[in-house]
This record gives structure tokens, C-alpha cells and sequence, in this order.
């Protein structure tokens, strides 16, 4: 960060210290309205629990076994929901994006039910999977397939012709192509898919589980719910957005250490 | 495929691949269908797409699914004018001061892809079990978008569009009304656009989680009570409509487009 700042002229500079400082007040003021609102007496302290009370309740979170095993339930099936909606979405992408034709005949299918409500596919795979992890696993990967499999016939659409002509001369097998020519060259929106897919995997996943189950992070969310103790839900919710964020992070550093490398 | 490729456009051409989705589509309903009939699958599990299009007469007469297809929408529109009316004046002010416009567009940008639907039991302890969680969840979702597009619009609008303006002598309010908002608006309208389609997919997950409202009350309920050809009726249904929003709303951002 001194690197990145010391190569801004000073006006930059001075923005930068600026914008920090509004973004730390903002931080301060939000923290303080919610201080204010939850010791005014105007709402109901166990739905509005002080920050104090959330954090005590973050703390006992992380000594919990129960925590670590819920979250590795819930990194697990994310994990399996994204293996397969990847691949999934990486195969039919390549195949669609390379026939103009077949994109023309199943693409718009795609284009329209990739916004399409995915949670609402949940009563059919607890009905093909049960109630366990299938289910979320079907759900995340069906959440992942639609960002992949669109930038991936994006991607192939994008690939210089040049170099399948060069393949072509070489006499490239199809599976050479793909694995010589189109994945290296897809790399980009492979990556944006991944990113955007591991954003929707990760909330069908939850969802799942908070709609029904008997583990993993959302089943704790439930329990939490269920029992009233709000302050624990808050404190799990938390931890989930700040891990979903961080899993942006890392997928985003990685995105950009590869544009520059 | 190559023939097809490098050929000249013509009608039966072009229709050649529309018509093979559809047969596509038909071949696998009927596969569907024939597994159902010959025993492959259960149809206690899995009901053949026969016995889904036969629940349809009942899912209007005894599910009420017309008076829930307004109630989704009438929450949806609601949520995305919530979202519109916050949104655009949010847009212009972080378009109006730069500095404000660098600490939060990034912040903004990280809330719209954070997961808000999994804290839906924190707005259901706050305000309760009912219309107005399921709206301002929606309206929620769909505000990032709107702040997001109204004030790449604004940032958007050509430098001598505002010079003759200034050229004109105009005050700031004429500016904004005059030149500003008429540029931004085809950027507007796609903010708009998916605000529309956010809050309707956070209306039905909603719904169904919280098995309150509309059509995804409808699933769930259908669902509890094992009405699978129905269920899958529902489900259909939604996605039915939720595609034809999805193409209107594409049509009605079009005609905001500049032309020509």
C-alpha cells in the first residue's frame, strides 16, 4: 500500500486520505446508530442486540465444535456444488459456443432461465436426493451452471479464428483444440464465471440448508432462529458474509495477478 | 454444420435452429413422458409431464395462482419503485459529490453481491412475517443497481453536452433536468431493468422461504402437501412468467435506447 501511494502525485494522495477518512466515519456512525437504536428502548433488545452482546457472541461462535463441523458441511457442499456446475457449465459452454448453430437453437433457453428463481427447484431435488446434502448440491450447482455455461460461449465466441486455423493446419484432434486451444484462451471468462458462480452457489447452498436441513451453516442459522438467540444469528450471519467476501477477494486477487502476469 | 454456417440468411435458415430447440425440448418431454408410462421412473417422484398438464385447470380454480401471479408482482413493482425512488436520488448525489462517489461505489458494488436473501430470518424477527419483509428484502436487492447505473449514467453524459449547456447559461437544476437526466436515462432504465429482475427473484425465494404471499407460497404449500404434478405445474408456471418479465423488460429497455 506505501508502494501504491508513493506512486500517486500528492493531489491523489490527499483523495485517497480523504476518501479512508469517510469511509472510517461512516463506520463510526453506522456502529453508533446501531449502539443508539439498540440501547434506546424503542425496539425489542432481543431483536436488536448491541454490537458488545453480538461480539461476545461471535467469540463463543468460534470456540464451538459445532461451528467448524457446520462449516465444513456447508464449504463441502459448496465445494461439490461448484465442482459440477463448473464442469457442467465449462462442457455445454464449449459445445454451444462453438456450433453458431446450436447456440442459435438452445442459447436463448439459457439467456432466459439463467435469472429464473433457482430456489424454487429446491422441493424437486429434495424430492430426487432427499433432505440431506444432495439437495444442496443440486441446488448450488444449478446456481453455478448459468454464470459459467453464458461466459464460457461468451469466452469461445471471443477466441482469435486465427489460432483455430493453426489448429486446423496442425491437424489438432477435438480434444487437442479444446485443451490447447480454447481453455487456455478462456481462462478469463472461466475465471469470471467462477466468480460469479461461486456467489449464487454459495447463497443456493445456504438457502438449502436454511429452508431444510440438519446441518451446516444455514441449518445453524435456523437453530439460532429457532431458539431465539438472536445474537448468535447475527454473529453467524456475520461470519458468513465476511468468508462470501473473502472468497471474492482471493478469486479477484488471483484474477488480477493473472492479467498481470 | 459448416454448409449451414457459411450459407446465406434465409427464413427456413434461420428458423433451422429455432425449430431444433423446440424439437429438442418436444424429444425430451416425451422420453420424460415414456419413462413415466413404462415404469422407468416413479411418477410418485417424478410425475409425467401428462399429469403436470392436467393439474393446471386446478391450480387456477383451487390455488388461486391468478390472484398470486398479482400478488408476486404487485410486491415486485413495489420493491423495484422502493428501489427506483431510493436509488436514483442516491445515484446522482454520489455522481454530485466525487469524493462520496469514491468511498461508496466500491461498498455498494460488494452489498449488491453479498448474500442479503440468506439473512432473511434477521428481517423476519425485525419486521415480521408478512408483506413488508418480503418488500423491503426485494427492494434491497434491487437498490445496488439502481445507485450503480443512475450514477454511471450521470458520469456518463458527454462533456459537450454539458458545455452548450453552460454555453446556454443554464442554472444547475435546468442542467440536471435538461441534459443530464435525459442522457443518463438509457443507462437508467437498464439500473431499472434489473432492479425489476432482482426484486422478482428475491419476491419468489422469499416467498417461498418464508412460505408467505404468492407463487412461492404456492410451491411450497403444494410441495407440503405432496402435490407433486401440481407442484411442477407451479414451478413451471414461474418460470413461464418469470421469462416473459425478463423479455418484456428487455423490450421495454430496448425502446430507451438511442436509435439509429
Amino acid at each position: 500500500m506505501a508502494e501504491l501511494m508513493a506512486t500517486l502525485p500528492l493531489a491523489a494522495r490527499g483523495r485517497f486520505g480523504l476518501v479512508t477518512l469517510i469511509r472510517a466515519a461512516t463506520l463510526v456512525l453506522l456502529w453508533a446508530l446501531w449502539e443508539g437504536a439498540a440501547r434506546s428502548g424503542l425496539f425489542y433488545a432481543g431483536a436488536l442486540p448491541s454490537s458488545f452482546t453480538i461480539a461476545a457472541a461471535a467469540l463463543d461462535l468460534f470456540v464451538m465444535p459445532a461451528f467448524y463441523y457446520n462449516l465444513g458441511v456447508t464449504v463441502l457442499e459448496v465445494a461439490a456444488a461448484m465442482a459440477i456446475g463448473v464442469a457442467s457449465g465449462i462442457s455445454v459452454g464449449l459445445a454451444l459456443g462453438a456450433s453458431r448453430f446450436a447456440g442459435k437453437a438452445f442459447e436463448p433457453y439459457l439467456q432466459y432461465l439463467a435469472p429464473a428463481p433457482k430456489i424454487i427447484f429446491l422441493p424437486v431435488f429434495m424430492v430426487m436426493f432427499g433432505i440431506g446434502p444432495g439437495s444442496k448440491v443440486a441446488i448450488g450447482a444449478l446456481s453455478c451452471f448459468f454464470p459459467m455455461v453464458l461466459s464460457v460461449i461468451a469466452g469461445v465466441r471471443q477466441v482469435d479464428p486465427v489460432l483455430l486455423r493453426v489448429g486446423r493446419s496442425f491437424q489438432l484432434s477435438l480434444a487437442q483444440t479444446v485443451a490447447k486451444i480454447y481453455l487456455p484462451a478462456l481462462l478469463p471468462p472461466i475465471a469470471t464465471g467462477l466468480r460469479l458462480g461461486l456467489g449464487v452457489a454459495i447463497i443456493g447452498t445456504l438457502l438449502s440448508e436454511i429452508k431444510m436441513s440438519n446441518r451446516g451453516l444455514g441449518f445453524l442459522i435456523m437453530q439460532d432462529y429457532g431458539r431465539f438467540d438472536i445474537a448468535e444469528m447475527y454473529a453467524v450471519l456475520a461470519v458468513i458474509f465476511v468468508l462470501v467476501t473473502l472468497a471474492n477477494g482471493v478469486i479477484a486477487r488471483c484474477l488480477r495477478m493473472k492479467g498481470r502476469g | 454444420m459448416a454448409a449451414i454456417d457459411g450459407a446465406s440468411p434465409g427464413l427456413a435458415r434461420r428458423a433451422a435452429p429455432v425449430l431444433v430447440g423446440v424439437a429438442a425440448i418436444a424429444v425430451a418431454v416425451a422420453l420424460w413422458q415414456g419413462a413415466a408410462e413404462w415404469g422407468f421412473i416413479s411418477t410418485f417422484t417424478a410425475p409425467s409431464p401428462s399429469d403436470i398438464a392436467r393439474s393446471f385447470p386446478a391450480l387456477f380454480t383451487e390455488e388461486g395462482l391468478v390472484r398470486r401471479f398479482f400478488q408476486t408482482f404487485a410486491e415486485t413493482f413495489l420493491a423495484a419503485g422502493f428501489a427506483v425512488a431510493i436509488g436514483i436520488p442516491l445515484g446522482w448525489w454520489l455522481h454530485r459529490q466525487p469524493l462520496a462517489g469514491l468511498a461508496y461505489e466500491n461498498w455498494i458494488g460488494g452489498f449488491a453481491g453479498a448474500p442479503l436473501v440468506v439473512a432473511y430470518p434477521l428481517f423476519l424477527v425485525l419486521f415480521g412475517r408478512n408483506t413488508g419483509t418480503i418488500v423491503v428484502m426485494s427492494c434491497l436487492s434491487g437498490l445496488p443497481a439502481m445507485v450503480l447505473k443512475t450514477k454511471e449514467g450521470l458520469d456518463g453524459t458527454r462533456r459537450v453536452l454539458i458545455n452548450v449547456g453552460r454555453s446556454f447559461g443554464l442554472r444547475p437544476s435546468a442542467m440536471f433536468w435538461k441534459i443530464m437526466l435525459p442522457a443518463a436515462i438509457p443507462t437508467i432504465a437498464n439500473g431499472v431493468r434489473l432492479a425489476l429482475i432482482f426484486a422478482l427473484i428475491n419476491v419468489v425465494g422469499v416467498e417461498f422461504l418464508i412460505n408467505f404471499g404468492g407463487l412461492g407460497e404456492l410451491i411450497d404449500d403444494l410441495a407440503q402437501r405432496w402435490e407433486l404434478p401440481a407442484m411442477f405445474g407451479a414451478i413451471l408456471f414461474v418460470i413461464l412468467t418469470s421469462v416473459a418479465f425478463f423479455w418484456a423488460t428487455g423490450k421495454a429497455e430496448k425502446w430507451f435506447r438511442p436509435h439509429g
